[in-house]
């Protein structure tokens, strides 16, 4: 869904008599907020929860930011280099598994480095609320020896974006910002400021600072190891990082959002609070260490802070009392807090009551359109290889139509891979059009290319539906709200290669079957487009609401395997709920007997 | 010196309108002069899934999330969801529910089924209840999606926030043709609390 623009401003007067605006504002608004009051011209990205709403809240500021929607983040990553290149503030953005796509551009990015300040935007899902994965990025930071900011709060969000854009100019590198689901889906207050002037842009031709052939590249590594010891100094004496001295019992080093349960469930000790952790403060971790008597690492995901500080021969717990799997919470820290208290926490109370209640996993929405090419496929025993997006719910029962999911434009050639192993079942490989351009194009080639018989199925909603309905290259519309190309997939598809190209209605089963079913039985590759818009983005009826006239209805359930969240079953009765039927006529097709029809007037 | 944060929980399922009803109570709680912070669900889990809004003020605040034990109460405008969550009540602290049932696919097609039960489920889980079906309520005030806030209203009750910053906070989050309506509906709950 598109993010809620709440703008609740308020006025604070400050000590001084003065008064500030503070907003309150999500993680994600925070960030685009810091960017525009940094004097950012560019902002690029790709659609990924929970990191969707930066760019979203950047067109916002359109008037002064130019932004896009790229393709993939790692062509995102490289329009952002292009800008920081000729001198200009820009940031790119991404979910976590975004940045292994981009992360060639980046990691040779860091032996160049930038003229104006370019900040990465990464958002972490720690606890896979949305994700195939659990990754720290603040990893790829270490790889790319390049700074890392991890911001704790929504102020955080803006002040560290200011400080991120001042590193990267003066150290010429670029930098992460890591954000989490917490971070950039809560909201807090926020100061706002001004916009900074943004640079001057003019590209300098200089070939040995601009191209990293090994005769300058190697000279390049060194300056990087240079930097990343300049660096080193910056941290540790950063705004950002900052030692609270309470207790000294205690002394906690808590990292990004860490700090804040920290604060909540150990008030009365001291910390070290880091929100730009890489290159290391070791002179801070040293200071804060000789302070206190026993020392705890509290981080999210990876014990990367952790295994340095004992690097340092710094004696301190971390991993064996905070788990890195999963996200943090008050509750875990509480748990924490009694390990170390030598306390037992009661259980969480499971009560009876708790017994049997209904799961509610995510479902495909009413009417939705790759409904249709799920249950052609049911009709065949395929192998069906799927793809990062709504359709992934295909998975689920009653559908039960997804046999593997890997990544993004994975579903395509995941399936060409079985092939060529031998696999004696008919492979289907399905993808979503945001997913085609982002990187299933590149898989379609090599099916035809490489001689392979599978097939591929792009459900094209005509959105990026998912992450909440983005435009993408097949759109006819820019992230700016500019009308533009709609690329065609059948065209992608013939200049692969493809011979057999068709297209289908999904909403029209008896097409959909005959479809999908002789490009199955094809002896060379094909590609089925499935093509309707999602009835979510769309918000209106697809046709008059179905009804079931339960005289002639047989109860034989038929209906019901379509998984459609408005038909709902109970022992003696079918019924259509009126409020959730967009009237996609699905279930009137697959009725032995005709007992779903429109509704009357 | 630790000040009191006070934590409200609401839930459902998507398209409810959970999340316009924490952002008034955000909005009441920022008029009175607290700091707030809240949490809401974005991406895979609005198709259809469990959807949780957490609002927490005070002082000063730190988690977003509403710990374990200290939600001073929760708002759900679904029948049984509540129940997932009773934990992060406080002990005593008062429920509201709606006798609204969303039917989860998983019931449709067979894989489990609606606790026949439910209202008996929650009067035993939440000893401080307040059941009734909110969008009958709202419904006969003129619009059956209203029915947010007459859970809302209800919920109040059950928090220190001056009348005023209600009315204010409500003015700010709903188009001005809902408003008579939605004042209307969030007065209603506070009667049936």
């Amino acid at each position: 869904m598109p993010v809620a623009a709440w703008f609740a401003t308020v006025k604070i007067q400050q000590e001084n008599g003065e008064y500030v605006l503070q907003e309150l504002l999500s993680g994600n608004e925070a960030i685009a907020r810091g960017a525009w009051e940094a004097g950012v011209t560019v902002a690029t990205g790709y659609p990924g929860t929970p990191s969707t709403e930066i760019l979203e809240a950047v067109v916002g500021y359109k008037e002064d930011i130019y932004c896009e929607w790229s393709p993939n983040e790692k062509v995102a990553l490289e329009v952002a280099a292009g800008a920081a290149m000729a001198g200009a503030r820009a940031i790119v953005t991404m979910k976590h598994v975004g940045l292994n796509v981009a992360a060639d551009p980046l990691m040779t990015l860091s032996y160049l480095g930038v003229e104006g300040g370019m900040v990465v935007c990464v958002a972490d899902d720690p606890g896979q609320h949305s994700s195939q994965n659990e990754q720290d990025t603040r990893q790829y930071a270490r790889l790319g020896k390049m700074p890392v900011f991890e911001p704790s709060d929504s102020e955080d969000a803006v002040k560290m974006m200011a400080e991120a854009m001042e590193v990267s100019e003066r150290y010429r590198t670029p930098v992460i910002l890591r954000s989490t689901t917490r971070v950039s889906h809560s909201r807090s207050m926020v100061t706002l400021g001004e916009r900074r002037k943004p640079n001057e842009v003019g590209f300098e031709r200089n070939p040995p600072r601009w191209v990293p052939l090994p005769l300058w590249g190697r000279r390049m590594r060194v300056e990087v190891e240079d930097r990343l010891k300049a660096l080193s100094e910056a941290t540790s004496t950063s705004p950002s990082n900052r030692i609270e001295l309470r207790d000294t019992s205690l002394g906690i080093v808590a990292a990004g959002i860490a700090y804040q349960y920290v604060r909540e469930v150990f008030p009365e000790a001291s910390v070290l609070k880091i929100s730009f952790g890489y290159p290391f403060p070791d002179k801070l971790f040293r200071e804060f260490a000789a302070k206190v008597d026993k020392l705890l690492i509290v981080e999210e995901l990876d014990n990367i802070l952790e295994e340095h500080i004992k690097a340092l021969g710094i004696e301190c717990i971390g991993k064996e009392v905070v788990s890195p799997i999963g996200e943090l919470s008050v509750d875990r820290l509480r748990e924490t807090r009694a390990r170390l208290e030598g306390r037992e926490l009661p259980e969480p109370a499971h009560l009876p009551e708790e017994d049997g209640l209904p799961g509610r996993p995510p479902v495909l929405c009413p009417g939705c359109p790759h409904r249709g090419v799920f249950h052609a496929l049911g009709k065949r025993d395929v192998i069906v290889t799927g793809d990062i997006g709504c359709y992934s719910l295909g998975v689920f029962p009653p559908l039960n139509r997804t046999d593997t999911i890997l990544c993004m434009g994975g579903g395509v050639t995941v399936a060409h891979g079985m092939d060529k192993a031998g696999e004696s079942r008919k492979l289907v490989g399905i993808v979503g059009d945001s997913t085609f351009f982002h990187s299933g194009i590149t898989g379609l080639l090599d099916v035809a290319y490489n001689r392979g018989k599978s097939t591929t199925i792009v459900v094209d909603n005509r959105t990026t539906a998912m992450t909440g309905h983005q435009e993408h290259p097949g759109t006819g519309l820019t992230l700016m709200g500019e009308p533009t190309i709609e690329a065609s997939i059948e065209d992608f598809g013939r200049a692969c290669g493809m011979k057999r190209i068709v297209t289908v209605d999904p909403y029209d089963l008896k097409e959909t079957i005959e479809a999908v079913t002789a490009e199955i039985d094809a002896d060379e590759p094909s590609l089925v487009i499935s093509r309707a818009p999602c009835p979510l983005k769309e918000r209106k009826p697809i046709g008059p609401r179905r009804l079931i006239d339960e005289e002639v209805c047989i109860t034989c359930g038929k209906c019901v395997k379509l998984g459609c969240p408005a038909i709902e079953s109970s022992e003696e009765r079918v019924r259509i709920n009126p409020l959730l039927c967009i009237g996609c006529r699905l279930c009137e097709q697959v009725c032995p007997v005709q007992a779903i029809s429109k509704e009357e007037g | 010196m630790k000040s009191e944060i006070t934590s409200v929980l609401l839930v459902g399922v998507g398209g409810q309108g959970v999340l316009l009803a924490s952002e008034i109570t955000a909005r009441a709680a920022l008029a009175v002069g607290y700091t707030v912070k809240t949490n809401e669900v974005h991406g895979m889990a609005q198709r259809g899934g469990s959807v949780t809004a957490h609002v927490r003020y005070g002082e000063e605040v730190f988690s977003p999330l509403v710990p374990m034990g200290e939600a001073s109460v929760l708002g759900s405008l679904e029948e049984v969801e509540p129940i997932r969550y009773h934990n992060l009540l406080k002990p005593g602290g008062l429920a509201v529910v709606s006798a609204q049932r969303i039917i989860p696919t998983t019931v449709s097609t067979g894989q489990a089924t609606y606790p026949a039960d439910a209202k008996d489920r929650l009067k035993r889980v939440f000893p401080n209840l307040v059941y009734f079906d909110a969008v009958e309520e709202a419904r006969s005030l003129g619009n059956p999606q209203a029915a947010n806030l007459v859970i809302l209203g209800a919920m109040s009750t059950a928090l220190t926030l001056p009348a005023d910053a209600w009315k204010e906070s409500i003015g700010a989050c709903v188009k001005p043709k809902f408003l008579e309506l939605n004042l209307r509906a969030f007065a209603r709950g506070r009667e049936l609390a």
